[in-house]
């Protein structure tokens, strides 16, 4: 009935889009045709490039090459107001909304059509009415939107792109923010948009979005649309299948691991964001001497605040982290958690791992520098600093191996040696690692493969957080995956890539 | 019952410099450019109206020069600010010394007189209104004293505080304006260029404070003199953190510091219950009053939320 | 070595950009001088003759370049923490009060305690005048900024209702403290005269300078020999990278601050203990505010703030004989130079880099 367009122009057609920055090929060659009136869903692995491709149709990045057409008809966006005045809108992923300013002024922002706001604001107010009605999208014209929930506040969203008069409706990862209910209504919403004539594009890496309301979904993967299929003739093990790829399992020789005593014992982890959503929401799990345990799942996805709560940078909103039989979630101290055995490898290492004004060596001590053996009490000896840089970057291969070259001015994968070799060489009990390959060259991503099994040989604990799924699997011993703040299974090493995904993308919770 | 016509009076001369620099800086400020440097404007203004109605002998074309001297630093700091994204307190600070030292050397080379103008006539200067035939009415004329004793360029300060309100509020330009001053991404995904809102912006600064600099020397005074405007650009500062931004409170807190001002100088100090408060605690209490507020002691001072960072667009 | 493009190599960031900075900021001071109608570079040999062709001139250069150490090592140790410090002025005002309060109140004591006294209490009053700033941006978020403007206000009416009611003898008609008369510290003059019998030309220059070269040396120590400077170079550079690393924000803000203080305090050892012998107003006279230019140009290292003291030295000094050789520039001319100092050195630190950029690399590719 829906969503076919058969026998109408699309209402977009990109053709042949290609985007580089820098060395990062963000869109290889991508075609791709959105039926006039039908939900098109987007789905890919992170940088799979599906919002690079959404932010040059909206005018915010352009375009290496390639043509874009909007009913047929080629056009140039040069900037979010082309794009606007072509009928497109965007909701993106962090709101762009003005937060001490009412729904009203939100929405007329852009679209005031004189130099006056008042008519505008009488308009908006009718059709807000109006759109209220048609679309079940109440919310108070006159609230501050800063003090709505974020249910609401992306209502205010897909209002301010209707009321620009958007016929095709961008939403990127709309659902990341919401809870259950939310999310329902929200397809609701985009339901009644499709009904009434309107283009939905969504952007996601949920499985059950894309099978509970698009109509025809495209795959992306690494740059490209792998596949486009309709909804209704696929399912969610194929989409899986093709999301994550048939990837070989990178080159990591390693020995069954010989599990010891538990080491982390983390109970019913909750930590709740300033606004009250579970980011980490009821965790438990246990890592034991000698074995990795990895924990897959799309970013964002609450590992990131996990690892916080672990390494003591946030408190824990209720639950506990018992780390050799203590609680350390107390403390929220990462000083004291380091000083009881803890090492951290930090997901982003320009921003958290080291201080790239520093030189090499200041780095290598960061987090440790209050160590006796860098200096007696205040004082902090540089030629000890030195020579521990001089030996750690010698053992980690770090290159160039110059202690007094600033952070900044090493290569990525260098750089994430600097992180690891200082951690490691704290001698750690157990070991977290946040994305330790991200951004690294794969000679160096061998070595730090390397040395992380090497650590938990010794009978180290290790606990491995990332979003490549390949690393996950061929490095940990047990696999957990997260999803919307829970653990929604774990799996053995080697587990079938398809299953996980589908983890993942929140399809199958395991009776955990 | 003169002294305290006068000292009314007087309240509304003191307040009205902190007026117009309080709007410049609420101008600035809600579009995210943070101005440290009210201060100099004012002060290199007041030194160009002092020194172009000497030269030129009218009032108007000082201020008009006034006018186009305080712009021109306003877009030194806009360049430092929005171009080239430089720290927005360091220009500030730059500006203030450069204005200082700028009005002493060329006021010292022009009429050698140590930095200081020539006294100006009245014809040279905003004269305050007057009508002599009221002052002996009961009630009218104390009352024609404190508030129909001022120059124009006063009641143009006063009127700009509804025009202010009106504008941010009511205005497409005031929409915006504030928006980029809250969330400049939002104000870039409408298609609205973020550097010609805060450039605008801090064109009114300029314009409003070189009407304040204008005021200080060719209207409350007439000549000008070094460090002229003597922390005023400061006070207005603190008068816009007291009135959280906004309009009116604005000229509610610089009434209540003008008056202070006024209270410091007519008396060696004010009496409280027979307890006698030295005249240097009365000039504290604006900024004493601005810290307990920032320390979120009395009611709580928002700043613009992006006022400061230069706005850089993602990745 | 072919540098990767956009990455300059590390001299011309250090070196050659600061020095392109600071010549634009001399040549629009000269094209100022220029447009009053004299003559820049007789202007500049003037100002280098008052300043360095005697040794008296070079006496008040090293007297003021002592002021100028002071505040700006205040001005860059907080820099360090990623703190801006523009109460340089205050704090040192009200620091002029602990030195006067000591000085005066315990000269019954044999100087060399009271000396040390009233140089610690110098330190204190300056540090508890930034500690109070410090202290509302960790635990209430107030900008430090904004608050320490406010407090070199407070400070100016404070000191001056100190001076006033409390300072001021009774029957003097001078708004000044009464004369320190046991524990001052010498000038060069004095010692030369007193010790040595020889006369030397006068100059404020006393022996404030070496505590000056060895505050100089105790920052350069703390920020880079010590674990707590560690902690306050990691705050300033990398806030979230020091969270990570354990270091409590908090903590550091309010030290930092307070170090900061005490340094800027320092300031009035030199002028109050050296020089005046009593507490007079205004004695900071704007030094708070060139420290701000001093660490700047100095890029917040002692070393090249002392450098910088020493420039900024020399334009004060050379600036008043300038103004005595040639009436027509004034000697706020400085206080010009200061200001495009801070606007080409900081404001518009990266203006010419691109121009740079592209000029060294179209020579690379030659």
């Amino acid at each position: 009935m829906h969503g076919d367009g058969d026998g109408m122009t699309p209402a977009i057609e990109l053709i042949g889009i290609d985007k580089r920055f820098g060395s990062v090929h963000a869109n290889k060659d991508v075609t791709l045709e959105i039926a006039q009136g039908s939900i098109h869903g987007i789905i890919g692995e992170n940088g799979a490039g599906k919002s690079t491709l959404m932010s040059i149709l909206f005018g915010f990045y352009h375009a290496d090459k390639g043509e874009i057409r909007v009913k047929g008809q080629p056009v140039r966006i040069k900037s979010s107001s082309d794009a606007i005045a072509l009928g497109i809108g965007m909701v993106h992923q962090h709101f762009m909304l003005v937060e001490p300013f009412t729904v009203l002024e939100n929405v007329v922002l852009g679209a005031e059509g004189g130099a006056l706001i008042g008519p505008a604001l009488d308009k908006a107010r009718a059709e807000l009415t109006r759109l209220a009605a048609d679309y079940e999208l109440d919310v108070d014209p006159d609230a501050i939107v800063g003090e709505l929930p974020v249910g609401l506040q992306q209502r205010v969203e897909i209002l301010k792109a209707l009321f620009k008069g958007a016929e095709t409706l961008i939403l990127d990862e709309p659902t990341g923010v919401l809870t259950p209910d939310e999310a329902d209504h929200l397809f609701r919403i985009l339901g009644t948009l499709r009904e009434q004539g309107k283009t939905v594009i969504l952007i996601t890496h949920k499985l059950r979005e894309i099978m509970a309301i698009t109509d025809r979904v495209s795959v992306m993967r690494r740059g490209e649309v792998v596949a486009t299929r309709e909804t209704k003739q696929t399912n969610v093990e194929e989409l899986a299948e093709l999301m994550v790829g048939r990837h070989v399992l990178l080159r990591v020789e390693k020995g069954p691991s010989q599990p010891g005593e538990t080491v982390l014992d983390v109970r019913n982890l909750t930590w709740k964001d300033r606004k009250g959503v579970a980011r980490v929401d009821n965790v438990s799990f246990s890592v034991r001497k000698g074995e990795i345990v990895g924990i897959a799942g799309v970013s964002g996805n609450g590992q990131s605040e996990l690892l916080d709560v672990i390494s003591g940078i946030t408190r824990p909103t209720s639950g506990q982290v018992i780390f050799e039989g203590k609680d350390i979630g107390i403390l929220g101290d990462p000083r004291h958690v380091r000083a009881e055995g803890l090492a951290h490898v930090p997901e982003d290492r320009q921003h958290r791992g080291l201080i790239g004004s520093f030189d090499a060596s200041e780095n290598v001590i960061l987090g440790w520098h209050h160590e006796e053996a860098l200096g007696k009490g205040f004082r902090l000896d540089r030629d000890k600093v030195v020579a521990r840089a001089r030996a750690e970057m010698e053992e980690f291969d770090v290159r160039p191996p110059d202690p007094f070259l600033k952070s900044s001015k090493f290569s990525g994968g260098n750089q994430q040696k600097l992180i690891i070799a200082r951690e490691i060489k704290s001698n750690p009990d157990l070991l977290i690692v946040g994305q330790p390959t991200r951004g690294v060259d794969i000679g160096a991503i061998e070595y730090i493969h390397k040395r992380i099994i090497q650590l938990r040989d010794e009978g180290k604990a290790v606990l491995l957080v990332s979003v490549e799924l390949d690393e996950i699997r061929s490095m940990s011993d047990r696999i957990l995956v997260m999803f919307a703040g829970r653990i929604m299974g774990e799996r053995g090493p080697g587990a079938d890539e398809r299953e996980l995904g589908l983890l993942m993308a929140g399809v199958a919770k395991d009776a955990a | 019952m003169d002294l305290y016509v006068e000292l009314l009076a007087s309240t509304i001369r003191m307040s009205v410099p902190l007026i117009l620099a309080c709007l410049a800086g609420l101008w600035s400020e809600r579009a995210g450019i943070v101005d440290i440097g009210l201060e100099g404007k004012m002060l290199i203004a007041a030194f160009v109206a002092a020194s172009a109605s000497a030269v030129y002998g009218s009032a108007w074309i000082g201020l008009i020069l006034a006018i186009a001297a305080s712009v021109s630093f306003a877009l030194v700091h806009g360049y430092a600010s929005i171009n080239q994204r430089g720290n927005q307190v360091v220009s500030g600070v730059a500006i203030n010394m450069l204005a200082a030292g700028l009005a002493v050397v060329l006021g010292n080379e022009w009429f050698r007189e140590g930095g200081r103008t020539p006294a100006l006539p009245p014809e040279g200067r905003f004269m305050p209104f007057e009508f002599p035939s009221l002052d002996d009415i009961p009630i009218i004329g104390p009352l024609e004293r404190v508030f129909l004793s001022h120059s124009i360029l006063a009641y143009a300060a006063i009127a700009l505080v509804p025009l202010t309100a009106w504008a941010l509020a009511r205005t497409r330009f005031g929409l915006r304006l504030r928006a980029v001053g809250e969330n400049p991404h939002a104000v870039d995904t409408a298609g609205i260029s973020v550097a010609a809102l805060r450039y605008r912006a801090v064109i009114i600064a300029g314009v409003l404070c070189g009407l304040s600099g204008a005021y200080i020397s060719t209207s409350l005074s007439s000549s000008f003199v070094r460090d002229m405007t003597a922390g005023g650009g400061f006070m207005a500062l603190a008068a816009l953190i007291f009135a959280n931004w906004r309009a009116y409170p604005a000229l509610g807190a610089c009434l209540l510091f003008g008056f202070l001002q006024a209270v410091g100088n007519f008396t060696q100090g004010a009496s409280v219950g027979g307890v006698q408060i030295p005249v240097q605690f009365i000039n504290m209490l604006p900024y004493v009053l601005t810290v307990v507020l920032l320390a979120g002691f009395i009611g709580k001072s928002v700043p613009p939320k992006a006022s400061g960072i230069p706005y850089t667009k993602d990745r | 070595m072919m540098q990767a493009r956009g990455e300059l190599p590390h001299w011309v960031d250090v070196g050659l950009i600061p020095l392109i900075n600071l010549a634009v900021a001399l040549i629009v001071s000269g094209l100022v001088v220029l447009i009053i109608g004299e003559n820049p570079l007789e202007a500049m040999w003037i100002m280098l003759q008052g300043a360095v062709g005697s040794l008296k001139g070079w006496g008040y250069l090293l007297y003021y370049a002592t002021n100028f150490v002071f505040t700006g090592l205040a001005v860059a140790v907080a820099f360090h923490a990623g703190l801006f410090n523009i109460g340089g002025e205050g704090q040192a005002y009200m620091a002029g009060v602990g030195a006067a309060a000591v000085g005066l109140g315990l000269e019954f004591l044999p100087w060399p305690i009271v000396i040390p006294l009233a140089i610690l209490a110098s330190m204190a009053v300056g540090a508890f005048w930034a500690w109070i700033p410090g202290v509302l941006q960790a635990k209430r978020g107030s900008h430090i900024v904004i608050t320490t403007i406010m407090f070199n206000f407070i400070a100016a009416s404070l000191v001056g209702y100190l001076i006033n009611y409390w300072f001021r003898p009774v029957g003097k008609m001078a708004v000044e403290s009464r004369e320190i008369t046991g524990a001052y510290i010498m000038s060069f003059r004095e010692v030369a005269r007193e010790f040595f019998g020889v006369r030397i030309a006068s100059s404020p220059l006393n022996f404030s300078v070496f505590l000056a070269i060895a505050a100089a040396f105790a920052v350069w120590y703390l920020l880079w020999r010590t674990k707590l400077g560690y902690e306050i170079r990691a705050l300033g550079a990398n806030p979230s990278a020091a969270v990570y690393a354990g270091i409590r924000p908090d903590r550091i803000i309010v030290i930092a601050m307070a170090i900061s203080g005490a340094l800027a305090g320092l300031m009035a050892v030199n002028e109050i203990l050296g020089v005046q012998h009593r507490l007079v107003l205004g004695f900071v006279g704007g030094a708070g505010f060139v420290g701000i230019a001093v660490a700047l140009m100095g890029r917040s290292h002692p070393v090249g703030i002392v450098l910088a003291a020493l420039l900024f030295g020399l334009l004060y000094q050379g600036g008043s004989e300038l103004s005595f050789a040639k009436p027509e520039i004034n000697r706020d001319m400085v206080v010009v130079i200061q200001g495009l100092v801070i606007l080409f050195m900081g404001a518009l630190e990266y203006a010419f880099r691109p121009w740079v950029a592209a000029l060294f690399f179209r020579a690379e590719e030659k």
